[in-house]
């Protein structure tokens, strides 16, 4: 039987370094390629020597596929492209493809600049690695090759962002990449046809949590905001440049317009202004409402969020900060924290998930010193909340999009080990399929059922159709005879006689022919004609005949009498019958056997 | 399998293909060149149109002179301007399944397909179709139901009146029983309730029993061809397609390969005028035009085209030392039009589409719009009366000159020789079109600008594509009427193509052998 083997390099009973790795029909193909922001060592990139100890992946992989341009799934490319060495087809959407270079450029620059570390990739290496990547539409059917297609559908999250249908022959794979299941303020929600892949291979990142009502966290956030702002504080608002952020300043831009406050809203790097050209451009991919209203009013175009300058930060009076990245394991957001965590006045709201080893990770964790470089350590006075913004399916939405997608296996990823436990004892139990969790580097094989496809005559089909009556019943079963050539790996069903004629050969017939003893007393004649009688009455809408050269014959088959001298009361009917007839004979032959009712 | 013509209108089509117990209509064209039988619709109230002479025959036996008026030697209709629509009594639309629009110009009659027919099926058309096509049906209501006229003629269409009395060319109208006024909106919101939006290659799969699939065509944003297919059979459908390198994604021309049957349409209409050659004519006089003075008035479509020209005219312009001549764009849709079209970067040609990446508009009219240059203005009433300088160039529409905002331009500039209207579109005859503003003392441009392919064209892609049948309106197998001597303006191809036109009912050559069947793997494990 064939199989379909999953082996995730990262992401396994983890959040970090997506990349999955999938044989399909002879296929393999990478999914995602991202960087582990808890790491700075080269456990920061998945282990791609799995693949091969010596040189190039691209003899080892048909293509990559990335679902989005978080770095945690994409930060990783480059490396893998440019300087271990592949050359194939990398997919991504639109959106995705324009802005994951940015992500990655301002990636190399914290990583190589700021921090001084060598053997990174380039920026050439970067323009070079977007060279190999194919744009992807959505519910677009791409062909990789002649037997390998792949499909993408609307997966939420970030602008973008997609899950991806893999399919050879008739196995298939879908992987969700990050889904979310609830529309935001830009967003839609994720959708997938009912595909019924062999495995879904989905993310679990919440996979304990049902969120409560997104208006309620909505109007907490605010309000903790409005609070802080009004006795004077500082609010930093870690995010990264693209997504969530955009959300939450459409949140804060309403709630200062409703409000008519006037403490300034700052956006950190130059980044935003061309982030929201991206979202003006790329409208298509936001939520049915934006889409509708954009001629008359952008919601992208902010009035009340201006630019951030780093001396802002030591600016008097109460201010909101978006600054980047989201986890406070670097730049500026950890340049504004550090300046700001003595104050008890000010804020920090960590509107999404922070991995481990990340300052945000450890301040959540109410850790109050931090060790920073140099020795020296921090105090962290300020408050520290956490609201999840984060554009994750819930455990809920999981199972939603299990009922949507109706998978014969589940494989999770991109979650917590314990976590992911508990939703598959969950998933076990309600959908009464198989689910795996494999961790980094071990293999799930799972093995499939492909039906094979045949080509059928049209007038063998229409032929045996017609048997069964006028219409057919399609809840009925129904014995199709037939005859199967397989030749230049192909299959084909035909009728026996064109088969004989094709193969060049003659019909053989097959009879079966059985004796039945029966007890009667009459002549051998009037035996006959009482078998006949009986027959007439049994098999009613059948042939039946009674021939002058002392036969009997129910269709094709053919019965006769005789009784020796010695016992002429001990009948010996004979019965002969071709294989086609088989059914009608052996019912027969077992009617006979019971012997003939007295009353004829 | 049979193919019904319902519309005879080579580049407006409209076809229903039966194939393996599936009924697919093939785009609904709306042919608006019934427009150009009535009287313009003016914005503002016109002395001259309101006192034309009723018409009288000859021998004053039949006097229809509420319905008909003599304006500039021939006779209009003056009611509310009519439209040609696919034919409905040839089979009952109820029973169509599904409708695949290939271009937002083939969609405009789907009300008159999808309400009060019984039709319950699904449309299916790509994102930037059905969002223009919306803008392009709200437009066509939004003109019409701005200068109601309480007025409906149907007295001149009597056959006895029309045929016999009516002088030319008038009486040489054909079906006109069969034309309609305008749909409501309410008609436009309940047809397109039932689009259904695709991607290009995206495979749709009808009651399990035929695929469906777009391609791109190269014609306008979002056109597609389509292909129609089972596991043995093949049937391309190819609409307005075009190999120019114009804004939309290029032609894909290979998937079109190894058809059993092509239907073919859309071609273009101008087939001796090159493109590249119009545009050059079209800016060289509106620059001489401008220079000495004067306006230049452009009917046209909404959308398509009309990017390409404000493109042109971005580069052109500054280079012709007139950087400082106003845009203006009417309509009551031009400025969705405009916003619409920087937001489709996926169904755009690959050097505008790089543009996003930067990420920039793609067209260049985004600039002009915010340096003042281009202004649009949903009709002449209201800021534009009070803003507009002259000399200026105006693009607005119907390019029938019927109705829309650029029958009051043709009444305000038309006295001066010093203006000038430059036609682009090529779906109306410019003369036509004229007739009721005669006599005119505006110069009068004709620069068709029409993209699809030519019959060169469509001979190498034949050659190129091999289908073992072509299907194509029955205009494509002569040359012109105007150019019967043009043998190269014809489709000649062996075996010569099937030719229809309205109301033919043609049974497509060829015959279905085999099915394809899942077995079981268990099934096969027996014969191991």
């Amino acid at each position: 039987m064939p199989d379909i083997k999953v082996t995730p390099l990262g992401a396994g009973q983890d959040v970090g370094r997506s990349c999955i790795l999938v044989s399909i029909g002879g296929k393999n193909i990478m999914l995602d390629c991202g960087m582990h922001m808890g790491y700075n060592d080269d456990r920061r990139f998945p282990d791609f020597s799995y693949i091969t100890q010596n040189g190039r992946l691209t003899d080892y992989l048909d293509c990559v596929i990335i679902s989005h341009f978080h770095l945690d799934h994409c930060g990783a490319l480059p490396y893998m492209s440019e300087m271990v060495g592949y050359d194939g087809p990398i997919y991504m959407t639109h959106p995705t493809k324009a802005i994951c270079p940015i992500l990655l450029e301002d990636f190399r620059k914290i990583t190589v600049d700021k921090k001084g570390e060598t053997n990174f990739f380039t920026s050439q290496m970067i323009k070079d690695c977007m060279k190999k990547v194919v744009p992807l539409n959505l519910h677009q059917t791409v062909q990789v090759d002649d037997e390998l297609e792949i499909k993408a559908y609307y997966a939420g999250h970030v602008l973008g962002a997609a899950m991806v249908q893999i399919k050879v022959g008739s196995e298939s794979v879908v992987y969700t990449g990050d889904y979310n299941m609830t529309p935001d303020r830009h967003l839609g929600a994720a959708w997938i046809d009912k595909c019924r892949p062999d495995i879904l291979i989905t993310e679990s990142t919440y996979a304990t949590t049902i969120r409560d009502s997104k208006r309620c966290r909505e109007r907490d956030f605010l309000k903790k905001v409005h609070e802080s702002i009004e006795r004077g504080g500082k609010v930093l608002i870690p995010v990264f440049a693209l997504g969530r952020a955009q959300e939450l300043c459409i949140l804060l831009e309403t709630f200062w317009e409703r409000m008519n406050l006037k403490a300034p809203i700052y956006f950190s790097t130059g980044l935003t202004e061309k982030a929201n050209h991206y979202y003006k451009l790329f409208i298509t991919w936001t939520n049915q409402k934006i889409r509708k209203t954009f001629v008359q009013r952008n919601m992208f175009e902010f009035k009340h969020i201006k630019a951030f300058d780093r001396s802002y930060a030591d600016n008097p009076g109460p201010m909101v900060v978006f600054a980047t990245p989201g986890m406070l394991h670097a730049g500026q957001s950890l340049q504004i924290f550090k300046k700001w965590a003595g104050n008890e006045k000010n804020m920090v709201i960590m509107p999404g998930y922070c991995v481990q080893g990340t300052v945000g990770h450890k301040i959540l964790n109410g850790q109050k010193k931090l060790e920073m470089e140099g020795r020296a350590t921090l105090e962290v006075k300020l408050q520290v909340e956490y609201m999840s913004f984060s554009a994750h399916a819930d455990a809920k939405g999981i199972m939603q999009l299990i009922r949507m997608a109706e998978p014969h296996n589940i494989l999770l990823v991109h979650g917590e080990a314990k976590k992911m436990a508990f939703l598959k004892d969950k998933i076990e139990q309600e959908f009464n399929i198989s689910c795996y969790m494999p961790a980094n580097g071990e293999t799930t094989t799972v093995t499939t059922n492909p039906s094979v496809p045949v080509d059928i005559s049209l007038n063998l089909l229409k032929r045996e159709m017609a048997l069964g009556g006028p219409l057919p019943d399609p809840k009925r079963p129904r014995t199709m005879h037939g005859t199967l050539i397989m030749k230049d790996n192909s299959l084909r069903l035909v009728s026996p006689e064109q088969a004989l004629k094709e193969l060049g050969l003659s019909e053989h017939q097959l009879r079966f022919t059985c004796r039945v003893h029966l007890q009667d007393p009459h002549s051998d004649t009037d035996t006959l004609s009482r078998i006949y009688s009986h027959l007439k009455s049994v098999l009613k809408g059948y042939a039946v005949q009674h021939l002058p050269d002392s036969t009997v014959m129910v269709e094709s088959i053919v019965l006769k009498v005789s009784s020796s001298a010695e016992e002429p009361d001990l009948k010996v009917v004979l019965l002969s019958w071709c294989f086609q007839d088989e059914e009608l004979g052996s019912f027969l032959s077992t009617l006979l056997k019971k012997g003939l009712p007295s009353a004829l | 399998m049979k193919l019904y013509c319902l519309s005879g209108h080579p580049t407006l089509p409209c076809n229903v293909l039966k194939f393996k117990s599936t009924t697919i209509m093939l785009d609904c064209g709306l042919d608006t060149t019934s427009a150009l039988y009535y009287l313009p619709l003016p914005l503002v109230h016109s002395p001259r149109l309101s006192k034309l002479p009723g018409w009288v025959s000859k021998d004053g036996t039949v006097n229809l002179e509420k319905e008909l008026k003599e304006c500039a030697g021939r006779v209009f209709v003056d009611s509310q301007p009519e439209f040609c629509l696919p034919e409905r009594e040839l089979l009952d639309l109820s029973t169509v399944d599904v409708i695949l629009i290939s271009n937002y110009h083939c969609m405009m009659a789907l009300p008159y397909i999808t309400e009060h027919t019984g039709f319950s099926g699904t449309v299916y058309a790509t994102e930037p179709t059905f969002q223009i096509g919306r803008l392009l049906m709200e437009e066509l209501v939004t003109f019409m139901e701005r200068v109601p006229k309480a007025q409906s003629a149907t007295c001149w269409k009597t056959k006895e009146i029309q045929r016999r009395m009516l002088p030319g060319p008038l009486k040489d109208a054909v079906d006109v029983w069969s034309w309609r006024t305008c749909y409501s909106m309410q008609e436009v919101n309940s047809a397109l309730s039932r689009v259904q939006l695709v991607g290009y290659w995206q495979k749709v799969e009808l009651f399990g029993a035929v695929q469906v699939t777009p391609l791109s065509s190269g014609y306008s944003l979002g056109s597609s061809n389509w292909i129609i297919q089972s596991h043995f059979e093949k049937v391309s459908y190819v609409s307005g397609s075009s190999l120019l390198t114009t804004h939309p994604q290029p032609m894909d021309q290979s998937s079109l390969k190894n058809s059993d049957v092509l239907i073919l349409t859309g071609l273009t209409q101008i087939p001796t005028a090159n493109p590249d050659g119009m545009l050059g004519e079209f800016c060289s006089n509106l620059a001489m035009t401008i220079r000495a003075g004067g306006n230049v008035l452009v009917p046209c479509y909404s959308s398509g085209v009309i990017y390409d020209l404000l493109e042109c005219l971005y580069q052109f312009m500054d280079s012709a030392n007139l950087g400082t001549t106003p845009f203006y764009f009417i309509s009551p849709v031009a400025n969705s039009s405009l916003e619409f079209s920087q937001i489709f970067a996926e169904w755009l040609c690959q050097n505008k589409q790089s543009k996003v990446y930067l990420p920039e508009p793609p067209f260049p009219h985004a600039e002009l719009i915010q340096t003042n240059r281009l202004k649009h203005y949903t009709s002449i009433h209201g800021e534009f009366s009070s803003e507009f300088r002259q000399p200026c160039v105006v693009f607005t529409g119907h390019p029938s000159l019927r109705f829309g905002d650029v029958v009051h331009f043709l009444e305000l500039w038309g006295k001066s020789s010093l203006n000038t209207i430059i036609f682009t579109e090529p779906d109306f005859s410019y003369l036509d079109a004229l007739a009721p503003y005669q006599p005119l003392a505006m110069k009068c441009v004709y620069c068709p600008i029409d993209t699809r392919l030519n019959f060169h064209q469509v001979a190498k892609l034949l050659k190129e594509v091999q289908p073992l049948h072509v299907v194509c309106p029955e205009q494509y197998t002569q040359p012109p009427p105007a150019q019967s001597h043009r043998s190269d303006l014809m489709l000649e191809l062996q075996p010569p193509p099937v030719a229809y036109r309205r109301c033919s009912v043609l049974g497509l050559p060829f015959r279905r052998r085999h099915e394809r069947i899942q077995l079981l793997p268990e099934v096969l494990m027996n014969y191991k």
